[in-house]
């Protein structure tokens, strides 16, 4: 995978109109540069925009304000460039893990030896080999997840967005996908863009956490986190993590629905 | 089907023998209004060996064949225009509902009228039975499919064509199959209405004839008998189908 990617989107703005009541006001001129091949972390409160955000990275929502380019090309529509991890796994259940994993290729067009040539390289990266033939149904949802990682990985995406990917997971099964999630981005090189509730999280994977306002949203502060790579859980007791979880918390307005 | 599900059958089949036979018994009922089991059997292995069945049963399988065809294809397209435009619902449905509300046997003379006593009426009177239930159940299983999913579908660039075709169809087949179980025992009911209303050949002709200027009750029976079967055959290709198709999920 390729160290280009760095996504900058400028001034977003984006109302949802809803029938019998007033527009909802999501996203109110967020501006954001994520340089290639870093680790963004974005935090926030319920509801300040943080998936909707996302999806306009995404291609999936266009804003009513605002742009958002990739190397400069403007992302207009579903990109091959922007791979998106939903909050949920999103395996069609008919298909076995391999078959889903390999789905973004078949709709791209790629002949079948080709998909299974990319299909073990792309099992091995998230520790699936063993379960290719089974169904999402018989898979855990730790499981479930890194198929869906995988199938976001199938074509190569500069950028990985990933919108609170672990949150259904136990807190045991999370820090570990926390770790497998930075060896991965070592791996790939790729630039990262992680939605998330948990600041521990926020603060092990990121360069910068980025604490949003709430809801239009907006950036309230970005957060730096100075600390040097590879980082392990043991990293999670430090005193920079201490002092960076502080300045979080002091700049996610006192709304108390983020831990 | 396992060996004990196949004694269960077998069990329940003897049990309905027997009780029919218990009722002609007791009842003391005359060979023209209710004859014995074994008559109709005795009956049924005839008509089948002489040729008098065979080209009513024919007549009337391709009757259902056509029917079934020409009512589902409309059934699943009108069906997925219905979940997916508000507007093809709101100008469709009434006109489906209320074709759907008058009985198909106060429709069967006007149609006969219309396409003639051949193969054609019989078509639309099948198609038009057959049609209601796939058109609703490819809509609900249209609707019902995942908006999580489409989404995921459309976030890998795929077009109208593959989100139809990999993702609309597989996830609606539970859905449309068992409108297809309901289609396929309609489209027997479609037909035999169908030959009521004006026909040359079929099995529901066939009734008609034993129970009048032939007056044969027991072929009259073993008429019957084959339009059962007919019907349960037809379902068990379904089914089959339906297992091929969905399996394991």
């Amino acid at each position: 995978m390729t160290s280009a990617g760095r996504l900058l989107a400028t001034d977003i703005s984006v109302r949802f109109r809803i029938a019998h009541a007033p527009a909802v006001e999501a996203l109110d001129g967020f501006s954001l540069a994520v340089e290639r091949g870093e680790v963004v972390a974005i935090i926030g409160p319920n509801g300040c925009g943080k998936s909707t955000l996302l999806r306009v990275a995404a291609g999936l929502l266009t804003p009513q304000r605002g742009s958002v380019t990739l190397d400069d090309r403007p992302i207009t529509g579903p990109d091959p460039r922007v791979g998106l991890v939903f909050q949920e796994p999103r395996l069609l259940p008919w298909r076995s893990v391999a078959d889903n994993v390999t789905y973004p290729l078949e709709l791209a067009g790629w002949p079948r030896e080709r998909r299974d040539e990319r299909l073990a390289r792309l099992l091995d990266l998230v520790g699936l080999s063993d379960s290719a033939g089974a169904r999402p149904s018989q898979l855990s949802g730790g499981l479930r997840q890194r198929a869906a990682i995988a199938r976001t990985l199938a074509l190569e995406p500069e950028v990985l967005l990933l919108d609170e990917p672990f949150s259904a997971l136990d807190a045991l099964t999370r820090e570990r996908f926390n770790i497998e999630l930075l060896e991965l981005w070592e791996r790939t090189g790729s630039t990262i863009v992680i939605v998330t509730h948990s600041i521990p999280e926020a603060i092990l994977l990121a360069d910068r956490v980025v604490v949003m306002t709430p809801r239009p949203g907006r950036v309230a502060a970005i957060v730096p986190i100075l600390a040097p790579r590879p980082r392990s859980l043991d990293f999670l007791d430090g005193a920079i993590v201490s002092r960076a979880a502080t300045e979080i918390r002091a700049h996610l307005q006192p709304t108390g629905e983020a831990a | 089907m396992n060996r004990n599900a196949a004694a269960s059958v077998a069990i329940s089949f003897a049990a309905f023998l027997a009780v029919w036979k218990l009722v002609v018994v007791v009842g003391g009922y005359p060979l023209f209004i209710l004859p014995p089991p074994e008559v109709v059997a005795e009956r049924f292995v005839q008509a089948w060996g002489d040729g008098v069945m065979t080209p009513h049963a024919l007549t009337t399988l391709q009757e259902i064949a056509l029917g079934f065809i020409v009512g589902a294809g409309a059934g699943l397209a009108i069906g997925y225009g219905l979940a997916r435009s508000a507007l093809v619902e709101r100008l469709v449905s009434p006109y489906i509902v209320a074709a759907q509300a008058t009985p198909i046997l106060a429709l069967a003379p006007l149609l006969a009228l219309w396409f003639g006593p051949g193969l054609a009426s019989k078509v639309v009177i099948c198609g038009l039975i057959v049609f209601f239930p796939i058109a609703v159940s490819t809509m609900v299983g249209i609707r019902s499919v995942d908006a999580g999913l489409l989404e995921m579908a459309r976030s890998f660039r795929a077009t109208r064509r593959q989100v139809l075709l990999t993702l609309e169809i597989p996830a609606a087949l539970p859905s449309i199959l068992g409108g297809m179980r309901v289609g396929v025992t309609l489209a027997v009911v479609g037909a035999i209405v169908g030959e009521w209303a004006g026909a040359q050949q079929g099995l529901g002709l066939l009734v008609n004839l034993a129970r009048g200027s032939l007056f044969d009750i027991p072929l009259m029976f073993a008429t019957l008998v084959t339009i059962a079967l007919l019907g349960i055959a037809l379902y068990l290709v379904v089914v089959v189908l339906e297992r091929r198709l969905v399996g394991v999920r």
